[in-house]
């Protein structure tokens, strides 16, 4: 999950990370009250959860109150990459010398926390990782023993950070150390933090990601949690546990299992389709759930043909077959259906199927997303 | 022994186990000790270690939620249990960081979290792949997925071809024993001739596999990656199947395992079709 820059900052805040003063406004008239109270020149920000918001025009800087009207209504009646922008945060501008880049995430390949900084942060970052990727500086923290302030000092040293800001840089990495642990997270990130004309360290910008697993013993981050980004057939899907993820293609997917339903999709591919999701109902799923599921998939307009491609293990065939005869009625559009049983009770399944309408029984998964393909080639000619 | 052995998925698949001819001769779960499950037949102990001394059980296979399951890990590894199978899905990653750091240099296998179990056809079963979809043979299969190698394994069973161990290494972004630890067995295993590798987005553990296989191993080994028609920054399903920038793809993977002269096929069908005609080939 990840946490809008204000809810980051907020935690940056509380940790003693430096942050320009900033708050949280939702209409023109409240951004210029803002302005008028933490005084000129701010920066309004939009605040959305994609990457790219400045160079979408998200981000903007108001020197005088008579630019913050037309600044704020540019920004909250925009979308950034389809989102419409419903807050904005205003920040004092800050002065600056040098944008440096801090962060901590989970290396997967050594399994291990890594700390990240580099001299040359902002939007060059990526950038610099791929033509210069030695002057971003890399070490693995113990998770057991957590950040050392030798590690820092190291880093520090490597790229040549003014002795001066070794303190400041330090304090903020612990406090970035301590978030991330705190909070199981699986991304901090301050970029740029700034070195200000005042020789003073700022978080300019901060990015968090929270461990979607973790949220159990987090519970602060399930009212914090922002759906704008899910289209309401995710949200819906989220509800019944389903993991659904919506795209652009005509041959909706319902699969049990997360490898088998990425298989299924590829399959579509390959047969010269393009999949309208990806949709795994997880083992052992009821009839209610397949019911949902299949629900979410009737309802997208762009679905032209069904593949259900099911392999029960724990999931049981003959109650896979009971969801969708309960659901077929809602199938008013008479969308073609390909189904593929195996496993678990799949010859009760497919007998209980053999007499529905637009229900199509296949043998093998090849077969079944030519025939899904074909479906729905068919249905847009 | 079965860590969790009164939950219901623990009490469930323990049976199945059983009936599948594997020895399971104990239970954990914590206030339950001086319980007997499965008919009467197998004892419960509150803790791992009073398990193990008092049976010998030498493996747990872990069915314990993911709020425990950080305790179930280190309680088995502390008492010194070689092999663990963590069934458990959606452990946090921290609590995974810590235990990785915990196994550093001890002689224990960790497989999974998230992992469906590992399946010695014929023989024995840790876990929850179902039973009938493999039957005994020289193939090894090692995989990320749950339902996509049952997929694989039963393409092998309807063409005639067996498989000598299948381990599920689990979906999540960090696990313990990886696609380089079973590649290692499986070369030293003489009863697999040819492996099958059923890898997916995200992470890098398929590159790493790659250049074992070229540096390492002397058996034919087969590919198969899922996850070609997935967008980037979305997690499919699993949660370590996600494109992360440059890092993760299908593209990437099956590029290294190409050039490391590993045969991949575009489809989990195709595998036994490809193997079928190798076999034969060596037979003609």
């Amino acid at each position: 999950m990840k946490l809008h820059e204000y809810q980051a900052k907020s935690y940056f805040s509380r940790e003693g990370i430096p942050v320009p003063r900033s708050r949280l406004a939702t209409t023109p008239a409240e951004a210029k009250q803002i302005a008028a109270e933490i005084g000129y020149p701010v920066v309004l920000k939009a605040q959305v959860l994609v990457g790219g918001r400045g160079k979408a025009g998200g981000i903007l800087l108001v020197k005088e109150e008579n630019d913050l009207d037309p600044a704020a209504n540019a920004i909250l009646n925009s979308k950034i990459k389809g989102i419409s922008v419903q807050r904005i945060l205003v920040e004092k501008a800050v002065n600056f010398t040098q944008e440096i880049y801090l962060g901590i995430t989970v290396d997967r390949a050594l399994a291990q926390p890594v700390i990240i900084l580099s001299a040359s942060g902002g939007v060059e970052i990526e950038e610099l990782a791929i033509r210069h990727p030695n002057r971003i500086i890399r070490t693995a923290i113990d998770p057991l023993l957590g950040l050392q302030p030798y590690m820092v000092r190291a880093m520090a040293s490597q790229i040549g950070l003014d002795y001066a800001l070794w303190k400041p840089l330090l304090q903020i990495a612990l406090s970035l150390w301590n978030l991330f642990k705190q909070l199981d997270a699986t991304l901090v990130e301050i970029n740029p933090l700034v070195i200000t004309t005042e020789k003073e360290l700022v978080a300019l910008d901060g990015k968090m990601t929270i461990d979607d697993n973790a949220l159990f013993r987090q519970q602060d981050f399930l009212e914090l949690a922002d759906q704008s980004v899910e289209t309401p057939a995710e949200q819906e899907a989220r509800k019944f546990c389903l993991s659904y993820v919506q795209l652009s293609g005509h041959i909706g997917c319902l699969v049990n299992g997360a490898g088998l339903a990425m298989a299924t999709m590829d399959c579509i591919q390959q047969a010269g389709g393009e999949p309208a999701n990806f949709l795994d109902i997880g083992g052992g799923a009821n009839a209610d759930k397949v019911q949902a599921a299949l629900r979410i998939i009737l309802s997208d307009e762009n679905v032209q043909s069904v593949l259900i491609n099911i392999f029960g293990g724990i999931t049981r065939c003959d109650e896979v077959a009971k969801g969708l005869l309960s659901i077929l009625p809602e199938n008013t559009r008479n969308l073609p259906i390909i189904i593929r049983l195996e496993g678990t009770n799949a010859e009760e399944g497919r007998r209980m199927l053999a007499q529905a309408p637009n229900l199509i029984v296949v043998e093998s998964l090849m077969q079944a997303a030519e025939m899904a393909v074909h479906a729905a080639e068919s249905a847009m000619v | 022994m079965v860590q969790g052995i009164t939950g219901r998925e623990g009490r469930y698949h323990a049976q199945r186990m059983q009936e599948y001819g594997h020895n399971v001769v104990a239970g954990t779960s914590p206030g339950h000790g001086g319980e007997w499950v499965l008919d009467g037949k197998v004892p419960v102990f509150d803790t791992v270690e009073e398990a193990k001394t008092s049976t010998g059980a030498d493996t747990s296979v872990v069915f314990v939620p993911a709020y425990y399951a950080f305790d179930a890990l280190l309680e088995s590894i502390d008492a010194g249990i070689q092999l663990i199978v963590c069934i458990t899905e959606g452990i946090p990653i921290m609590d995974m960081l810590k235990v990785r750091r915990v196994l550093a240099g001890k002689e224990c296998y960790l497989v999974g979290p998230n992992s469906p179990g590992i399946i010695t056809p014929g023989q024995a079963k840790a876990g929850i792949i179902p039973g009938d979809i493999a039957i005994p043979g020289k193939v090894g299969i090692v995989s990320r997925s749950g339902t996509l190698t049952y997929e694989v394994s039963l393409a092998l069973k309807r063409a005639g071809i067996g498989v000598s161990t299948c381990v599920g290494i689990g979906g999540d972004p960090v696990i313990g024993t990886n696609f380089v630890d079973c590649l290692e067995l499986f070369e030293e295993d003489p009863h697999t001739d040819q492996v099958v590798i059923v890898g997916e987005i995200g992470g890098n553990e398929e590159e790493k596999a790659a250049e074992f296989v070229q540096n390492e191993m002397t058996k034919p080994v087969y590919a198969y990656i899922a996850g070609k028609s997935a967008p980037e920054n979305r997690r499919m399903g699993h949660a370590g199947a996600i494109i992360e920038g440059n890092t993760g793809s299908a593209e990437s993977k099956i590029t290294a395992f190409t050039q490391a002269g590993v045969k991949v096929v575009s489809f989990p069908e195709e595998i036994a079709t490809l193997i079928a005609a190798v076999l034969k080939q060596k037979g003609a």
